[in-house]
Order: C-alpha cells, then sequence, then structure tokens
C-alpha cells in the first residue's frame, strides 16, 4: 500500500524543483480571468444569472474549469515524456513497483496539483468578495473529482500515443468544446440540443454544476447525485483504461 | 548450489516474431556472465524478461529461486538494472536519483542518503553529487545509472550494453568499477556486442543469433573452440585478394578471403608467416596476433550487417 506514496514523494521532489515557474502562473490565470470574465464581461449582464450576479455565477464552473484545466496539463505532456522522451516509468518499472502504483503515484500527484489550482482560484475568489455560503470548500472536493475524472482518461490516451502532435487534436478537440460548452460561461440551456449533449456526456459541466451549488449554498437534489455518479464513472472507466494503457507500454 | 537464473527453453514473441527461440541458460552466485549477439540477437528481449518486465511466451525460468510471472516485484527488489540507454531524472541532482529511486524499495531516507554519498563515491561522481543530471558526459551518466542499480544492495546486476556509446576512457573506468563489483562478490549479468568488453568482464558467455544460443563457454575456450591460437592478416596490393587465395593453401587451419585482406587462422603465426615468404608470396603487409573472441563471434554469427 505504501509503493504508490513512494511514487508520489518522487513527483513531490521533482515538483520542489520546477514549483517557483508554475506557482505564478498558478495564481495569475485565477486574476486574469476573474478581471476578464467577472468583473469585465460581468458588466455587461445586468440582472445576473439565475438571480445572482454574474462573477458570483461564474466563480464556481470557473474553478471547476481550471480543475480540469490542470489535469489536463499534468496528465498529456509529463505523461508522454515519461514514455517516450524521459523514460521516467521505465526506470519505475524495473523497481520493485507495480503498474497500478506508478500510475496511481502520479495520479495522486496531479490531483495535489488539481487541488492546489483550485484552492488557488478559490482564494483569489475570496478576495473578490464571491464567497457567500459555508459550502465553498466543497468546492475543492469537487475539483478532486473533475480532476480524476479528466486526468485518468487523458493519462491513458498519452499512454497510447508517441507523438505530441495527438495531444493537440486533443486539446482542440476535446479541452476546448468541453471548455465552452460545460455552463461555465453561460448556462447549458443556452446551447441548441445537439451542443447540450457535450455537457451532458463529457465531466466538466457535471463539476461545474456541483461547484456552483457548493459555492452559492444551494442543495443539489437528485440530479446532484447524477453528477457524482458520472463522475465516478468517469474515474473508474478512465483508471481501468489508463492501466491496461499502462501496463500495454510497460510490461511487454 | 541454485542457479540465480535458470532458463529452459524460454521463449519470447512479438506477434509473428520470435525474438528468443527456446534458449536455456544457468547462471550461478558470483559470476560474470555475459550474453553475446549482433543486433537483433534476442539479447534485450532476454534481458527484460530476467528483469521481470517482460513475461516469457514459453518455458522455463526462474530468477533468484522465484517465477516471474507471479512474483515480479519480490524479484526485482532483489536486483539492479542498468539500462542500455539511461533513464536518469535530468530534473534532479545526481544524489536526489539515488535517493528518490531508493524510495521504491522501501529504503528509509536517511538510509537512503547514507547509501547515495558511498555509491557516489564509489563511481567517483562525489564532487557532483548536488549537480544537475544533464550537463554530465556520457560516461558520468553511466557510472551514476550503475551507482542507481546498486541502491537496493541487489543479489544480481543487469547491465545492457553498459559501455556502448563512450568514450575510451570512460568505457575503461566503467570496467574498472564492474570488476570492483564482480571481486566484492556481486553477480553480474551483461549484454555486449564489444568482445574486449566480454574478454575483460566475463567469466562465462553465451554468444546469440537469431534468438537461439550458438555457444557457450568461457572467452578462452570459446576461441579455442572455435577458433586458432593464432591469426594472420595478410594485405596484398591488389585489388583483388581472392586470387591470392590458392596460393595460399595448406598453411593453417582455415583461411577467410575478406574485401581488403586475408585471414588465416593458424597454431603457429610466425611459422605461416615464414611459410608465406618461403612461396615469394610478398604481402603488403603481415600482422600477427592472437585470437580474440571478435573473431569467435564473427565466426559464428556472419560477419553480414545487422541493422
Amino acid at each position: 500500500m505504501t509503493a504508490p506514496l513512494y511514487v508520489l514523494e518522487y513527483h513531490l521532489v521533482n515538483y520542489r524543483r520546477t514549483w517557483r515557474s508554475s506557482a505564478l502562473s498558478t495564481l495569475v490565470i485565477p486574476l486574469l480571468t476573474l478581471l476578464g470574465f467577472g468583473v469585465g464581461v460581468g458588466a455587461y449582464v445586468r440582472g445576473g444569472v439565475e438571480g445572482v450576479p454574474y462573477i458570483d455565477w461564474i466563480v464556481p464552473g470557473l474553478i471547476a474549469s481550471t480543475a480540469m484545466q490542470a489535469a489536463f496539463g499534468e496528465a498529456t505532456w509529463p505523461v508522454l515524456s515519461y514514455f517516450e522522451w524521459l523514460k521516467v516509468y521505465f526506470a519505475q518499472a524495473a523497481a520493485p513497483l507495480r503498474v497500478g502504483d506508478i500510475l496511481g503515484g502520479h495520479l495522486a500527484f496531479m490531483l495535489f496539483r488539481v487541488v492546489l489550482s483550485a484552492a488557488a482560484f478559490l482564494a483569489m475568489a475570496a478576495a473578490f468578495g464571491t464567497l457567500h455560503s459555508w459550502w465553498a470548500p466543497l468546492t475543492l472536493v469537487v475539483a478532486l473529482l473533475v480532476g480524476f475524472a479528466a486526468a485518468a482518461p487523458t493519462m491513458a490516451y498519452a499512454a497510447s500515443i508517441t507523438s505530441d502532435s495527438y495531444l493537440i487534436i486533443l486539446m482542440r478537440f476535446a479541452v476546448l468544446p468541453m471548455s465552452l460548452f460545460s455552463g461555465v460561461f453561460f448556462p447549458v440551456e443556452s446551447l441548441p440540443v445537439l451542443l447540450r449533449w457535450v455537457a451532458y456526456v463529457f465531466p466538466l459541466w457535471h463539476g461545474v454544476e456541483l461547484s456552483r451549488d457548493a459555492m452559492l449554498g444551494l442543495a443539489p437534489g437528485l440530479l446532484g447525485v447524477v453528477h457524482v455518479a458520472v463522475l465516478l464513472a468517469w474515474c473508474a472507466a478512465g483508471w481501468l483504461l489508463a492501466v491496461s494503457r499502462f501496463r500495454r507500454r510497460l510490461v511487454i | 548450489m541454485t542457479s540465480l537464473i535458470h532458463a529452459r527453453g524460454l521463449v519470447k514473441r512479438f506477434g509473428d516474431f520470435t525474438a528468443v527461440d527456446g534458449i536455456d541458460v544457468d547462471v550461478r552466485r558470483g559470476e560474470a556472465f555475459g550474453f553475446l549477439g549482433p543486433n537483433g540477437a534476442g539479447k534485450s528481449s532476454t534481458m527484460r524478461m530476467i528483469g521481470c518486465v517482460s513475461p516469457p511466451t514459453g518455458g522455463v525460468l526462474e530468477i533468484l529461486g522465484m517465477d516471474p510471472r507471479r512474483d515480479g516485484p519480490a524479484i526485482r527488489a532483489k536486483l539492479g538494472v542498468c539500462p542500455q540507454l539511461d533513464n536518469l531524472d535530468i530534473e534532479l541532482t545526481v544524489r536526489e536519483n539515488l535517493t528518490t529511486y531508493a524510495r521504491f524499495f522501501g529504503i528509509s531516507r536517511k538510509e537512503a542518503r547514507r547509501r547515495a554519498d558511498e555509491l557516489l563515491e564509489f563511481v567517483q561522481l562525489a564532487e557532483r553529487a548536488d549537480s544537475k543530471v544533464e550537463p554530465l558526459s556520457g560516461g558520468m551518466k553511466r557510472r551514476l545509472t550503475i551507482a542507481r542499480a546498486m541502491v537496493n544492495q541487489p543479489e544480481m546486476v543487469l547491465l545492457d550494453e553498459p559501455t556502448t556509446g563512450l568514450d575510451p576512457q570512460a568505457r575503461h573506468l566503467v570496467w574498472e568499477r564492474l570488476f570492483r563489483l564482480k571481486q566484492q562478490g556481486v553477480t553480474l549479468v551483461l549484454t555486449t556486442h564489444y568482445m574486449d568488453e566480454a574478454e575483460q568482464l566475463c567469466d562465462r558467455l553465451v554468444v546469440m543469433d537469431g534468438g537461439r544460443i550458438v555457444a557457450e563457454g568461457s572467452p578462452r575456450s570459446l576461441i579455442e573452440q572455435y577458433s586458432t591460437r593464432e591469426v594472420v592478416e595478410l594485405r596484398f596490393a591488389t585489388e583483388d585478394q581472392a586470387a591470392y587465395a590458392d596460393k595460399l593453401a595448406g598453411i593453417g587451419e582455415r583461411l577467410e578471403v575478406l574485401p581488403d585482406r586475408i585471414l588465416l587462422y593458424v597454431a603457429d603465426g610466425d611459422g605461416a608467416a615464414d611459410e608465406v615468404n618461403r612461396r615469394s608470396l610478398s604481402p603488403a603487409s603481415v600482422l600477427v596476433r592472437r585470437s580474440s573472441l571478435e573473431d569467435v563471434f564473427l565466426h559464428l554469427t556472419g560477419r553480414t550487417l545487422v541493422d
């Protein structure tokens, strides 16, 4: 049971060498996003959305979206490079670690980064005066779920390719549409039915809805159970797929 | 005494391609054992099966008395692996490369630091302990990889082409360190296509070709069995070396015509050279040398280039 922790520890040691370069963007991106969308666009959205001011409405969505972006950032190029260029996974596979340990340790590190990014966003949002409920910290748990649901299948994808041009395809045709059509910036009800299904099928919208309920202190109700179930399904399927793709590369 | 590696009829297939085609190997504790062969002979596939990162397709394989199909992690806990291509962490320092790797074996942080310092001393990298890996030379990186392979005090160290790509000074330093390990009683298993490496390091070796073992023995016994004691290399000042082959008939046990020279495999090199002079063939150059493992190797696996 301790083996994945050793792998996590390795990634943390690595992070200790590089955190300064990522820390700034972790703080600056929420600031710019809040200024641009919350304050800037918000000024034009008179009367708010669903009964709350626009900035209060988009902050929880942005937190979930940040979690997803962080998960993609960690599960794409780093994973590809650990297979293709730096061969870190192969070095780990020669030690007494199992495929699940190598994968689980790295995923745990990704979730650490996800929660860190979401927490930075939450802190920035608090500075903008958008915190109104004691349930708000629950957005971090939602961020964790969204991070897992996005990172696990992405790791499986990154373990299946040998060139980063496929990652660019993923960014354009999965990450971007998901960011736009998942109810982060406007309610999905504004979308044509076909695009609404992008929201329903992919994990982000479910995270956005849960995050918004927590931030605004609303009871998620039965729909909340569905959201959690969809996210857990993405986590489980992504994990199983990632284990099998990693095994294919590491045990041949 | 039990074998550290025990293989019978070991097979590895990748789809239709058979990389290892039924080999029998036994490696005893404390010996240095080599797998020799041209590229594509199946050496690395064999090493990966021994390292328990590649399940055998068929046959029997026991490592340290355990079954790699079932006990992979337990076996890997007692192995040291130095892969063909360095997979060090270029972002981490030299010392961190050892300490983080030691943690994968459940070694405490304090003990990991102690071993790291000791091993860096051993591979002569102590003064580089806190520098990053990226600017190190190829030889230093290889020594660091060897140190990393020793961090769990393994019963057996697997080295896949340990000196490929290194300059002569770096190679000799690596050999010297490996020889030290061998003297300390560490079992070494290595692959190489350098004959001098095999002669320097291996007590016993097998020559592989096309996934099979084509010869087995100590370097000396292989030379005795598959070559002669000495080799005479003759160069004639002509485009057509083969024209001289008939005139050399009867000298030595075997004659090989190459595009640029003729090799005579003989017991007595000087005697053979005298005989060449007696026949007034006047070659442009005559070189008498001892037979080497290279002669055995080329005899067994042929001179055709394998890419």
